[in-house]
């Protein structure tokens, strides 16, 4: 950067900004924890391809896929802690909830247009609702992380500091990327040294919108610099880089260090949504140039490349992949919509009178009631 | 022995009374955190939050970047993670750069979550008109709170309505939006520090004749016009709505059912203010003894104006004594 010399308050030169620091080194991935990562995007391609199906066949209204996306997502979720950390979806992030253990069938109610946030305990599960709108719960994330250095500040609290904060994961895209309230996290977040990882899956399309068109400079990552704040960015179909670069990510936020960026730079490979028409806006060409490798076949040539796994591990994977798609789909048609009451009863923890008479008119006048 | 049981009353101004009631807050419950714009060193723009860093901590009550967005945002984060927080936006115009955090999340947490994620979010607004501030600074946002699924409203007239109100507001496990009158921050009244009556409308004054209803501001400005209507012969009695959602709907139908009369006050623009709400909950319940229509004297559908003209926008005496009249001398068809 070049540095144009002023004279500070006391007449001096004024200083250059303080190197942004460095993130801890992590070991790499053990065998087991590799093929549990495949077993995982297996699972997840298998659910995801399924579910456009699905909407293709009328089970589901619309569907977000991820296809492409698979190590961002379950190589994110897999480097958590579950007992301590907490996930800030969009809505785009059925591999996530899948990797954090979520029933999928209550996972797909959101799409099925039975319950907009999702069906799951989200405290629970510390997975937040579906988030619709972009970049609603980057916020969230922020708030909640400094809550953690709140309670561990709070005398008599018996967690410790030294064993580690819980840290919040906020999950954005290229798109939100363009959002205020992506600023005002990331600032906030490094002012109160909150433990929080944004991980940005940068895939390439804000729907019909290119990067190039979207983020200036063309790497969320960069920003780091500018909130002091140390930034990955990183192959986000490589699942062992994405693994590994949120757990450094998650060590440095969890020592109490602050909040840490890794852009996963990946691809979307299928349309913004079931409701999508990508060829209005790029050619099977394009797609075929840049998408790169695919990250589920380029998991399972490691694997078996470097002897970590065999073709009957591959086998046994997609076979417990198409059953448990198979389960899903049967939950997902047998869900059925939710008593209309919950309308009424899930908006206050107090309920108002006014809300109960409302019920009860409607109770009185819908055959549904 | 009476007279150890006989309630704390002490003298405040709302702006002392509110803080008063901060600070037992975060007393009471360590799961209570005040934070907003300037509310640490500096105490606030209007002093509420003044001596409550240092009493309780500057991690209790701290001071945030200058962005509301982040202010809610962070606001719903905390409660996610079991906190009670006590934001506070600096001035009613500011909660617009918040809107979306409000009506989007915060209103919806509870729903979206099924209840896993309780809000109990209590946002401090100070509100309305009458101290000649710059532009922004002067808004009515009731009815635009009051629209918003999943938030409840609270505005309180005077120091002890502030006080039960926020302590009411604090404790609920919902979000609350509570629109503090900032034109009476100033004013004092004996404070009752253990009431217990928070819920719903109060009759801030008893009459026969017409019925005032109001909140914030304008409940003092109706309780020096039914002092002067007496003049007249008109015995008004006020109701001060207090809850601006939910609204009691039966302490309105119990006054105008005696009154048979009404008139609803407020400094916010006319059309879809929340005149009109109050106005067809009377006119539902109360249809059949109404003498005339329900009044309204409002605000006007202009921006607020600056200093110089607020008294011309915001209902005057006058014009409130002119509702009295034209509802008085109503005669049908």
């Amino acid at each position: 950067m070049q540095r144009v010399q002023g004279l500070g308050r006391s007449g001096a030169a004024g200083s250059a900004a303080p190197p942004v620091p460095e993130l801890p080194a992590v070991p790499p991935m053990t065998a087991p924890e590799l093929r549990e990562v495949y077993r995982l995007m297996s699972s997840v391609r298998r659910l995801d391809e399924a579910a456009v199906a699905w909407q293709r066949q009328g089970i589901l209204p619309a569907y977000a896929p991820l296809l492409g996306q698979e190590a961002a997502q379950v190589g994110s979720a897999f480097a958590v802690d579950r007992e301590r950390d907490f996930l800030f979806p969009t809505y785009r992030e059925a591999g996530v909830a899948r990797t954090l253990g979520v029933d999928m069938v209550e996972y797909m109610s959101t799409h099925r247009a039975t319950w907009h946030g999702g069906l799951w305990d989200a405290a629970e599960h510390r997975l937040a609702p579906i988030q619709a709108v972009v970049a609603g719960s980057v916020l969230h994330a922020v708030g909640w992380a400094h809550g953690q250095r709140l309670a561990a500040a709070s005398p008599g609290d018996p967690q410790d500091p030294v064993g580690g904060l819980g840290v919040a994961v906020a999950y954005l895209g290229d798109g939100a990327s363009s959002q205020g309230d992506v600023h005002e996290a990331m600032n906030i977040a490094a002012v109160f040294a909150a433990p929080v990882v944004f991980f940005v899956q940068n895939n390439g399309w804000a729907i019909s919108v290119p990067t190039e068109r979207q983020v200036a400079g063309g790497s969320v990552a960069a920003r780091g610099a500018g909130y002091g704040m140390p930034a990955l960015r990183i192959d986000g179909n490589d699942a062992e880089a994405v693994v590994s670069a949120t757990r450094r990510a998650l060590a440095y936020a969890r020592a109490g260090r602050g909040p840490v960026i890794v852009e996963a730079v990946t691809y979307r490979r299928g349309p913004h949504s079931t409701a999508d028409d990508p060829g209005r806006y790029r050619t099977l060409d394009d797609e075929r140039r840049d998408a790169g490798a695919d990250p589920l076949e380029r998991l399972r040539a490691r694997l078996l490349g470097e002897g970590l796994a065999n073709e009957a591990f591959v086998a046994e994977c997609d076979a417990a992949a198409a059953a448990e798609a198979e389960a899903v789909r049967e939950g997902v048609l047998a869900l059925g919509p939710r008593p209309g009451a919950e309308m009424f009863d899930l908006v206050f923890a107090e309920p108002t009178e006014e809300l109960l008479r409302q019920k009860a008119q409607w109770r009185k006048e819908s055959e549904h009631g | 022995m009476a007279e150890a049981m006989a309630p704390a009353t002490r003298e405040l101004s709302l702006q002392q009374a509110l803080n008063l009631a901060l600070s037992e807050l975060l007393a009471e419950d360590p799961k209570v955190l005040v934070f907003g714009e300037d509310v640490g060193a500096l105490g606030g723009v209007f002093r509420v939050t003044d001596g409550l860093a240092a009493k309780h901590g500057s991690e209790r009550v701290f001071d945030t970047p200058l962005a509301e967005s982040s202010i809610l945002g962070l606001a719903i984060g905390l409660a996610m993670a079991g906190f009670r927080p006590v934001p506070e936006v600096q001035f009613d115009g500011f909660a617009y750069p918040a809107m979306s955090q409000i009506v989007t999340q915060l209103g919806r947490m509870h729903y979206r979550s099924r209840g896993a994620l309780r809000m109990p979010v209590t946002l401090r607004v100070p509100s309305f008109g009458g101290i000649r501030a710059p532009e922004n600074h002067g808004e009515s946002l009731e009815a635009v709170f009051a629209h918003v699924p999943g938030l409840k409203v609270a505005c309180p007239a005077d120091p002890q309505q502030a006080y039960t109100l926020l302590k009411a507001a604090v404790r609920s496990d919902d979000p609350v939006i509570f629109m503090e009158p900032k034109s009476r921050y100033w004013q004092k009244g004996a404070v009752v520090t253990e009431s217990a009556d928070w819920a719903g409308a109060r009759v801030a004054r008893v009459g026969r004749h017409l019925t005032l209803v109001a909140w914030g501001a304008m409940v003092a400005r109706c309780l020096q016009v039914a002092e002067l209507a007496t003049e007249d012969g008109v015995d008004v009695e006020v109701v001060d709505l207090r809850w601006l959602k939910p609204i009691d709907t039966e302490s309105l139908a119990a006054s105008v059912g005696k009154t048979r009369r009404a008139v609803v006050v407020h400094e916010a623009p006319l059309t879809a203010g929340l005149g009109a709400e109050v106005a067809q909950r009377i006119t539902e319940r109360c249809f059949g003894t109404l003498r005339a229509p329900v009044e309204r004297v409002t605000g006007f559908d202009v921006p607020y104006p600056s200093g110089d003209l607020e008294d011309e926008y915001i209902p005057s005496i006058d014009r409130i004594l002119f509702g009295i009249q034209r509802v008085l001398e109503y005669r049908r068809g």
